[in-house]
């Protein structure tokens, strides 16, 4: 990675967000800490989105159904008593994998806007299965109310240090993401993405290659599902619905499809931007509808086209 | 079985109004190449536009037609202030931008409309019923229903097989360059199907609306299934999309009324209510999802043939 000024941007910006419980203690608005850490989750939720929408070109419509997954998983294990950290939240990145397998395996036999709308269909199917689940809550959600442990080694209920390791996580997403973007599977996943007819026609079999970085980008979403049912106590249905997974991919357009940095950005942007307008006026999707519709228009590359330093990544 | 035919009778009737909201999508899908997250919002509007003009001229149809006229007009200045303007783009451009357009009429509706629902009260001629056989009667609204929008899939059907600017709609799908070269004004006729697909929109949003109630959000819940409609039935096929609309419907209708029952044959009532619902909407995804595993271009693929 090439020090570029946009790289120090987006430096400056982990910095910030590293400051946060500090800065939340000085100012003494200890809520913010708990706004900064939801968000923190929603930018790992996005920032797995980005791996297939833009480095992928696959436009999943139902990316916010991992979100529900893992914390269902996180929801039901605890209802039945098992609160071990350890045991919950991989099983959440694993049953989302499992998912991921099977979904994108049927997914991925279709192209363009079938592709949008399959992936929207099935998130609908399990959104519906949550509303279902009769015995946890159903379409109420299930209040969980035994906090994940990691025997005992790091303080759950304790806000700044939740905060610390939801950022640790997003960072490693990061640096994984890196990894695999600048690997050989990497190169095949953006070969497919310009041209996967070529890619096919020159010997890589971009099926597998493909359904393997969905199944990575839903294992990185289900982590964020348990992260985010952990920090609210609780999970519903909500969080599948189908608008959830509209705003996961407005946080990666906004914040710039295909750049490392950009979707965790953009999603930040995104909720400080829903904050900033909704205390404003009750109204503010008025307002916000319009913004993408001009975003789309005039800002494709997001926030991240914006930002100086020429090429990307 | 009299509850099967009642059944039958509403899944028909459901399945009619979502090939009014289908047909638009697909036209504009089909000609446009345009995915419209925002055609429920037209749904919605054409709901809230009658209930409104319903009030002002106390007259059921003539309400109902000046909302309709209202649709298209702003059917239109979607299309002229925000659709054409992403025809060039790609799909995930449109899904962001209508997207945009969908939030955008929520908010406007709970603004003007309020947040609290509507409901439109039917005339008194056609809030009764029939005696369709001995021991069922049929509520004389949902008859009606099912007779316009019988009526209007054929004059779809009608005006797109076997006029002039039918001919042109179709020759638009195949091949937008060359209709231009040969003389036809694409873009008028782009945003007179738009206006089109407004007005089939509102249609369907009218005539659900004494059924059910205005509400914002009314629109989205049955766009997705409108959109799963045209995907089984292969985007851009309004054939395609009329078969499916009747499937979907008769599965989603009949699969709630009896479904609740079937439950409670197995498990405790309770969790049969819960359940039912649920599982009655996943039939339809479930439908989907294995026609798209078996065909992945929908029933009656429009464009590979």
């Amino acid at each position: 990675m090439r020090v570029t000024p946009r790289l120090v941007v987006y430096g400056l910006f982990m910095l910030a967000l590293a400051m946060v419980p500090t800065l939340a203690q000085v100012l003494a608005e200890p809520f913010l800490v708990t706004l900064f850490t939801r968000m923190i989750i929603l930018a790992v939720a996005a920032v797995s989105l980005n791996l297939i929408l833009g480095y992928g070109g696959m436009v999943s419509f139902g990316h916010a159904v991992y979100l529900g997954i893992g914390g269902y998983t996180v929801g039901i294990l605890a209802e039945h008593g098992t609160t071990n950290g350890f045991v919950q939240w991989p099983l959440a990145i694993g049953i989302s994998a499992l998912y991921a397998t099977v979904v994108g395996a049927i997914c991925l036999r279709t192209r363009g806007v079938y592709f949008i709308m399959i992936t929207l269909a099935f998130a609908q199917l399990v959104y519906f299965v949550g509303v279902g689940l009769y015995a946890y809550g159903g379409d109420d959600g299930l209040t969980i109310y035994t906090r994940s442990d990691f025997a005992g080694l790091i303080r759950m209920s304790h806000k700044p240090s939740f905060y610390y390791l939801c950022f640790a996580i997003l960072c490693i997403e990061i640096l994984i993401i890196h990894r695999i973007v600048h690997s050989r599977f990497g190169l095949v996943i953006r070969a497919s993405k310009s041209n996967d007819r070529r890619a096919n026609a020159i010997g890589i079999p971009t099926f597998r290659y493909r359904l393997a970085a969905f199944v990575i980008a839903g294992s990185f979403c289900g982590l964020a599902g348990a992260m985010l049912a952990t920090q609210a106590d609780y999970i519903s249905p909500a969080v599948m619905h189908w608008t959830r997974s509209g705003d996961l991919i407005v946080s990666v357009v906004l914040g710039g499809m295909g750049s490392l940095f950009g979707p965790a950005v953009g999603t930040i942007v995104f909720l400080l931007l829903e904050e900033v307008l909704s205390s404003l006026t009750e109204y503010w999707q008025l307002v916000f509808g319009p913004m993408l519709l001009l975003l789309v228009l005039f800002a494709k590359r997001g926030i991240d086209g914006l930002l100086p330093g020429g090429d990307r990544g | 079985m009299l509850l099967l035919i009642e059944q039958s009778l509403n899944g028909l009737q459901f399945g009619l109004l979502l090939f009014l909201l289908a047909a638009g999508l697909t036209l504009v899908f089909g000609i446009m190449d345009l995915v419209n997250l925002a055609h429920g919002s037209l749904y919605m509007m054409g709901a809230y536009f009658a209930a409104t003009f319903i009030t002002w001229t106390d007259s059921f149809v003539l309400g109902a037609v000046l909302a309709l006229g209202a649709a298209f007009l702003l059917g239109v200045a979607i299309e002229l202030v925000a659709v054409r303007t992403l025809y060039a783009r790609d799909h995930l451009d449109h899904v962001l931008a209508t997207f945009g357009l969908l939030l955008f009429f929520n908010e406007l509706v709970r603004l003007v409309w309020g947040p609290a629902g509507r409901t439109i009260q039917l005339p008194g001629i056609l809030n009764t019923s029939v005696e369709l056989l001995p021991g069922l009667s049929y509520p004389t609204y949902r008859l009606v229903v099912i007779l316009v929008g019988g009526l209007v899939a054929f004059g779809l059907y009608w005006l797109v097989a076997r006029t002039r600017t039918g001919m042109r709609i179709r020759a638009g799908a195949s091949d937008r360059e060359m209709v231009g070269a040969l003389g036809i004004d694409i873009r008028k006729l782009y945003t007179l199907v738009f206006g089109l697909g407004a007005v089939l929109a509102a249609l369907a949003g009218i005539m659900a609306a004494p059924i059910t109630t205005v509400s914002i959000g009314m629109g989205e819940r049955i766009l997705i299934v409108a959109f799963v409609v045209i995907v089984i039935g292969g985007i851009g096929s309004i054939r395609g999309a009329f078969v499916a609309a009747l499937m979907v419907g008769m599965i989603d209708t009949v699969g709630r009324a009896f479904l609740p029952e079937i439950l409670r044959g197995f498990m405790s009532v309770p969790a049969a209510n819960t359940l039912a619902p649920a599982l009655a909407s996943m039939l339809v995804y479930i439908l989907m999802a294995l026609i798209l595993f078996l065909r992945p271009q929908g029933l009656f693929p429009a464009r590979s043939g």
